[in-house]
């Protein structure tokens, strides 16, 4: 896989007291995390564990109920804050790529960069053309999201996030929606992006299933279960040989499909 | 339905294949029959030079081209251009974070959806008038745009709003994580996509206006301002035959079907491609 181009050198995460309630389900129970400039975290755990509710409020599509969280050392959660522009130096992937279905390829690269950073067409296109080139998918630029496969999708939105020259990068389950074929690609654009040839790689906060991405490609992974974070430390230990019953269990249901289906009472 | 096997060993022994022959045989002699009797009957001069008067139909060329129908068209385009734009405003103050807005656009929408078309006519081109002394600008096709497009922005909002609401969540999250602010992500994602949603909808709202256009009998406008309904009924006034008024007919039907088949291709083709 193609080197993906990236503009600016990663910046940190810091998320303190994270509290995050929906009416009276608290769904974030404290949550106190680092992501370090260039470095890269896999948040592990059950569905409903609050892990796609943590990614959301680093770039604030939730609100927090309590806690801050700083992203390149600005606050994203003080009051004055300008939430537009901080979302410009976060980029974010969603499960279901969320592509604009009325634009092409190209399109969905440039619109952004055109509204919000107000760069010229001819500009945009050629940043655009470079990053749907990283993503191994120059010869896409003027497909339409309906005739792409899922996996060219995401790659997609990975390049439209990228083409804004993020800190930082979340990944919300980038893979989960995908047919099992096409869930390679994909993590090699993610693990183009966090280990470069050369330089720093993109700060990333990557919730996922692929067990095999955070053993390789994650500095640390984190297992949260209930709103919190059960434990956290390098690949080879959290997963390998985890020190808390609950995250056991968690990864013999994950790494063995066929023990969780035994296990399974609901 | 379901009893039928239990009766069908019943009345004279007949099977059900063979009683639905006879039911079968039975409507299409019935429609055979009434057929033969309106032709028989009918006075078929009488008609042909009542409804189908070739002479009369010739003089109405090409006025009814140049003048009727033309002036249906402006009428129906301007209203609908009113309409759309009025909606698109409507349909987003009643998506407005803001509560006045919204409680405005619901009352709007409950007005303008209840009163009679005729009853918005007659307050534009008499109640107006009284009201400000002045009648409202644009003379007929301002008039007639206005009452069409007050009250057709009532139905548009309403569609245009449910063809926003069918826009995926995800769509406005991703342009906002992207940095955009909520009214570029609406203007730029969210409208763009609404609006391929609602042109079926809106072609038949299109249609309705067309029709709906002939309200313009009630305005006291001059010859040229005459749009076909109008323009149809007073030449059937002057020559004393309804011809024109079928020939007006057929005009309405040339842009209404054509549009009517369109809607249904379009709606057709919107089923097939949902993601």
């Amino acid at each position: 896989m193609t080197a993906v181009k990236t503009e600016t050198s990663g910046g940190a995460i810091e998320i303190g007291g994270l509290r995050k309630a929906f009416g009276a389900n608290e769904v974030l129970r404290g949550i106190d995390l680092r992501v370090a400039s260039g470095e890269v975290v896999c948040v592990i755990g059950p569905s409903g564990s609050g892990k796609s509710t943590l990614l959301r409020c680093v770039n604030l599509l939730e609100e927090p109920t309590a806690g801050t969280v700083r992203v390149g050392g600005v606050d994203v959660t003080a009051p004055d804050v300008d939430i537009d522009a901080v979302r410009r130096r976060i980029g974010m992937v969603f499960q279901s790529f969320n592509l604009f279905p009325h634009l092409t390829a190209l399109g969905n690269v440039v619109i952004a960069q055109r509204k919000v950073l107000r760069r010229g067409r001819a500009e945009a296109e050629r940043i655009a053309r470079e990053q749907l080139e990283g993503v191994g998918l120059a010869d896409k630029t003027g497909s339409y999201p309906a005739q792409l496969s899922g996996g060219q999708q995401q790659r997609v939105a990975i390049a439209r996030a990228l083409a804004m020259g993020p800190e930082v990068m979340l990944f919300d389950e980038p893979t989960s929606a995908l047919d099992p074929e096409l869930v390679g690609d994909v993590l090699g654009v993610m693990r183009g992006l966090a280990r470069p040839g050369e330089g720093r790689g993109m700060t990333m906060l990557v919730v996922t299933h692929e067990m095999g991405f955070a053993r390789e490609v994650a500095d640390r992974v984190v297992f949260m279960d209930g709103g919190v974070v059960v434990e956290e430390g390098p690949p080879a230990r959290v997963i390998d040989d985890p020190a808390h019953e609950r995250t056991r269990t968690f990864l013999s249901r994950v790494l063995d499909p066929a023990a969780a289906r035994v296990g399974e009472t609901d | 339905m379901t009893a039928e096997p239990v009766e069908a060993a019943a009345p004279g022994g007949l099977s059900r294949r063979r009683r639905r022959q006879l039911s079968l045989g039975g409507q299409y002699g019935l429609f055979l029959a009434v057929v033969v009797l309106v032709a028989l009957l009918a006075d078929w001069d009488r008609l042909r030079a009542n409804f189908a008067n070739r002479d009369v139909a010739r003089d109405l060329f090409p006025d009814i081209i140049t003048v009727g129908l033309r002036n249906t068209v402006v009428y129906t385009a301007v209203g609908f251009g009113i309409g759309l734009a009025l909606g698109l405003v409507v349909a987003l103050m009643r998506l407005s974070p803001v509560a006045p807005y919204r409680w405005f656009a619901a009352v709007y929408i409950e007005i303008f959806r209840g009163l009679p078309l005729l009853l918005i006519f007659i307050f534009i081109t008499v109640g107006v008038p009284l009201a400000f002394g002045s009648p409202a600008p644009g003379g007929a096709v301002g008039q007639t745009g206005l009452a069409l497009g007050l009250a057709g922005a009532a139905y548009m909002a309403e569609t245009i709003r449910a063809g926003i609401e069918a826009v995926p969540k995800g769509q406005t999250e991703a342009a906002r994580s992207l940095g955009m602010s909520a009214g570029r992500a609406m203007s730029s994602i969210v409208i763009p996509q609404a609006f391929r949603i609602v042109i079926p909808p809106l072609t038949n709202q299109l249609v309705l206006l067309c029709k709906d256009s002939s309200l313009v009998l009630f305005l006291g406008i001059v010859l040229e301002e005459r749009e076909l309904t109008k323009f149809g009924r007073d030449l059937a006034g002057q020559v004393g035959n309804t011809t024109p008024i079928i020939v007006a007919g057929v005009c309405y039907l040339i842009i209404t079907i054509p549009l009517s088949l369109l809607a249904r291709r379009l709606e057709a083709r919107q089923r097939r491609g949902r993601r």
